[in-house]
């Protein structure tokens, strides 16, 4: 098994290194490279190492990573159901990892604002924030950001310039598109908010149907200046059989505020790894997220928020329905920083267990080296109160309808934390599809 | 319209009711009195059919005609039975407003009557928290989450309102409020009493029923009815206590 891994990467860099270097920018080329050697030196992800412990990672079958994914185009009406409606919107269409101008609508976008391909920005008059900020974010992860990096092409970019408020959203669209043989796609997304302003990003990453997996492999460096304010939405909704694995970075200064939600609804093997950094006085992340897996899924969400500094805000609260034979794990960590004082931290994770079969890896933590500090965390694992259920009956309401309103509840009280009306009233169509009439 | 004839129920293999005669007719209202641990909220948990007892053969409850001890606890609201909750549970992310819908609309539904679109039902809640003084803004809360233990309270007299049972029990309705809650939930209770609703008042205090004058008062102790009388026996035991009840039942044997 091990060696297997540590085999695939090889084969993908020598598909890299064909990538077109024309016109690609120093610090593109600095990160191919960097990425290359550090996978050199990397083993590949294994049991072993602490945030890959709970993690099965037997779904990400080699031939994945044999054949990067072409670019394919596809016609408006294969994807219109994904898009939002409001025309008001720029919506940035990708297929396969590649900017698709021709599905994509930006009418709407002030002059100043650039949101679009990171390969069209690099050319573009928004180049000198995207050379400043690319790669600023991304430690030294793991062998997929090593290979994210090796193979990086493509991905969304925005880029918000000072004192600017965006009233709507922008929608990053990445729709997976099945090949014919198993093919992975690495998208790199770089987010820019400039002192002052304020945007909503969603982000939906989409699998079409077909009979081979698609692998997402995504790297997103987020920077939010001094005083700025990120809603940030991200719906992972593959195929059954497609894998997600992301590493977000954020970067937050003085006075900034994060608002994040991630929604994991399908893919046969789903992994967030969010990692923010307070890096400034005052700011505020509060960073929520809905799971719902069934049959064999594999839903893995992993959050680190360091406070490096004073006065700094968060909040981690993460829930989760698990049916059949699925599997699903939380790993929390706020980490507080020597002279972080006054920090006021809490984390939950709740999980509603609707199958005796499923399970949970839950574990909210805490890394505190400062004194003055207000930390909270903790978790849940079970299935639904038997005295709720019983509080529904007792008012003439069926077994089976009032324990599909309690699941439904349980999902429902997440979006609360979601600003976007369309987002949060899209999800909640979702649940209640899902959730309609309990099994 | 109820009749419950030598009622005897375990939990855990102990015996909590042991053996309890009661009967009531349309319109009336009881209180039942007794001693913490007397089987009060045992005695309205069996007979809304809650989960956890057993109610041991022999036992015999006729509500409206029907063997009540045979039938699930929806089937029991649908009925007409209702229970309001000594300790009403917080159900996070479903709306009041929803939630009192989907529960009107499953009994009428039972009842052969049309369900009631989100619109009718809307207006049929508005009018219904008016009548027994609750904010509207509760309407899209969730169920009793955050609420006070005040605001818990009325909202098992709003869901009384709406769901216009023929048999309510209240468990403890009135212990915790201050004295204005009090009020308006006696007064919810009076304005929903009529001649073909019955209501079961389980209380520790008078004070409620200064203000809900009850028909009857009985005293359950060690499982039992054991002294039943008219509304001056709560007048009685609110200045003399249980003990002389304790005494006449316990030497008795
Ligand atoms: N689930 C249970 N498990 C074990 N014992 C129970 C359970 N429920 C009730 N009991 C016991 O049954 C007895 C009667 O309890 P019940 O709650 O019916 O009394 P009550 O009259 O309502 O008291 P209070 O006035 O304090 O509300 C008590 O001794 C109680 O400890
Ligand atoms: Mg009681």
């Amino acid at each position: 098994m091990a060696e297997m891994l540590i085999a695939w990467p090889k084969a993908l860099v020598r598909e890299g290194r064909e990538l077109p270097t024309s016109g690609v920018p120093g610090v593109v080329t600095q990160l191919r490279a960097a990425g290359v050697t550090q996978l050199d030196g990397m083993t590949a992800p294994h049991k072993g190492q602490e945030e890959f412990r709970h993690t099965n990672l037997t779904a990400l079958a080699e031939p994945l990573f044999r054949t990067l994914a072409r670019p394919a185009t596809l016609a408006h009406e294969s994807i219109a159901s994904w898009l939002y409606p409001d025309a008001a919107w720029a919506q940035i269409v990708f297929v396969n990892g590649v900017y698709c101008p021709a599905l994509s609508t930006r009418r709407s976008l002030p002059e100043t604002v650039y949101a679009g391909g990171l390969a069209e920005g690099w050319t573009g008059s928004h180049a000198a924030t995207l050379e400043a900020h690319l790669g600023s974010c991304l430690g030294a992860r793991s062998t997929f950001t090593a290979l994210n990096s090796a193979l990086l092409q493509d991905g969304a970019f925005v880029h918000v310039p000072r004192n600017t408020v965006l009233s709507a959203p922008i929608h990053c669209l990445f729709i997976s598109l099945p090949q014919e043989t198993p093919v992975s796609v690495h998208p790199r997304n770089l987010f820019v908010v400039d002192e002052g302003s304020e945007v909503s990003i969603l982000c939906t990453y989409a699998g079409l149907a077909g009979k081979n997996p698609v692998l997402t492999n995504l790297v997103e460096e987020t920077v939010l200046g001094a005083n700025t304010r990120l809603d940030y939405c991200k719906v992972v909704q593959e195929n059954a059989i497609g894998c997600h694995l992301s590493t977000h970075e954020v970067r937050q200064e003085r006075d900034s505020r994060q608002n994040a939600f991630f929604a994991s609804l399908s893919g046969g093997l789903v992994r967030n790894q969010a990692y923010t950094r307070l890096a400034g006085e005052g700011t505020q992340c509060h960073v929520s997220g809905l799971y719902l897996c069934d049959g064999q899924r594999t839903v893995d969400n992993y959050l680190h928020i360091a406070h490096e500094q004073p006065h700094g805000e968060s909040r981690i609260f993460f829930k989760g329905i698990l049916e059949d034979d699925s599997r699903a794990v939380f790993l929390g960590k706020v980490h507080v920083f020597p002279g972080a004082q006054q920090t006021d931290s809490e984390q939950l994770n709740n999980n509603l267990l609707l199958s005796e079969r499923a399970r949970v890896n839950t574990k909210p933590q805490l890394e505190i080296y400062a004194d003055d500090v207000k930390c909270t965390h903790g978790a849940t694992v079970g299935p639904p109160a038997e005295e709720s259920v019983f509080y529904l009956r007792s008012r003439g309401i069926s077994e089976s309808t009032a324990r599909g309103m309690l699941t439904r509840g349980f999902a429902e009280e997440t979006l609360e934390a979601i600003r976007c009306d369309e987002a949060r009233g899209r999800l909640a169509g979702h649940i209640l599809d899902k959730y309609q009439v309990k099994r | 319209m109820l009749e419950i004839k030598d009622l005897r129920a375990a939990v855990n293999g102990v015996e909590i009711l042991r053996g309890l005669n009661f009967s009531a007719n349309a319109g009336e209202v009881h209180a039942i009195m007794g001693p913490n641990g007397s089987g009060k909220s045992t005695f309205a948990h069996v007979l809304s059919g809650k989960a956890g007892y057993e109610v041991l053969p022999g036992s015999q409850v006729r509500f409206q005609g029907r063997d009540l001890l045979e039938l699930p606890a929806e089937e029991r609201a649908r009925l007409g039975l209702f229970l309001a909750f000594q300790y009403p549970v917080e159900i996070p992310g479903v709306t009041n407003a929803n939630f009192l819908q989907t529960a009107a609309n499953e009994i009428r539904e039972s009842r052969g009557l049309d369900k009631l679109d989100a619109l009718d039902f809307g207006d049929f809640l508005r009018e219904k928290m008016a009548y027994v003084n609750v904010n509207p803004v509760m309407a899209d809360r969730f169920v009793n989450h955050g609420f006070s233990g005040g605001e818990k309270k009325r909202n098992e007299i709003l869901q009384l309102a709406v769901l216009e049972p023929s048999l309510a029990i209240l468990d403890e309705t009135d212990s915790g409020l201050d004295i204005d809650a009090l009020r308006i939930v006696s007064e919810g209770v009076n304005k929903l009493r009529s001649p073909d609703r019955t209501f079961i008042l389980v209380t520790h205090y008078q004070r409620l029923l200064s203000y809900v004058e009850p028909d009857f008062v009985h005293v359950l102790y060690k499982g039992q009815i054991v002294k039943s009388g008219g509304k001056d026996l709560a007048l009685e035991l609110e200045d003399k206590g249980y003990d002389w009840i304790k005494e006449e039942v316990d030497s008795n044997g």
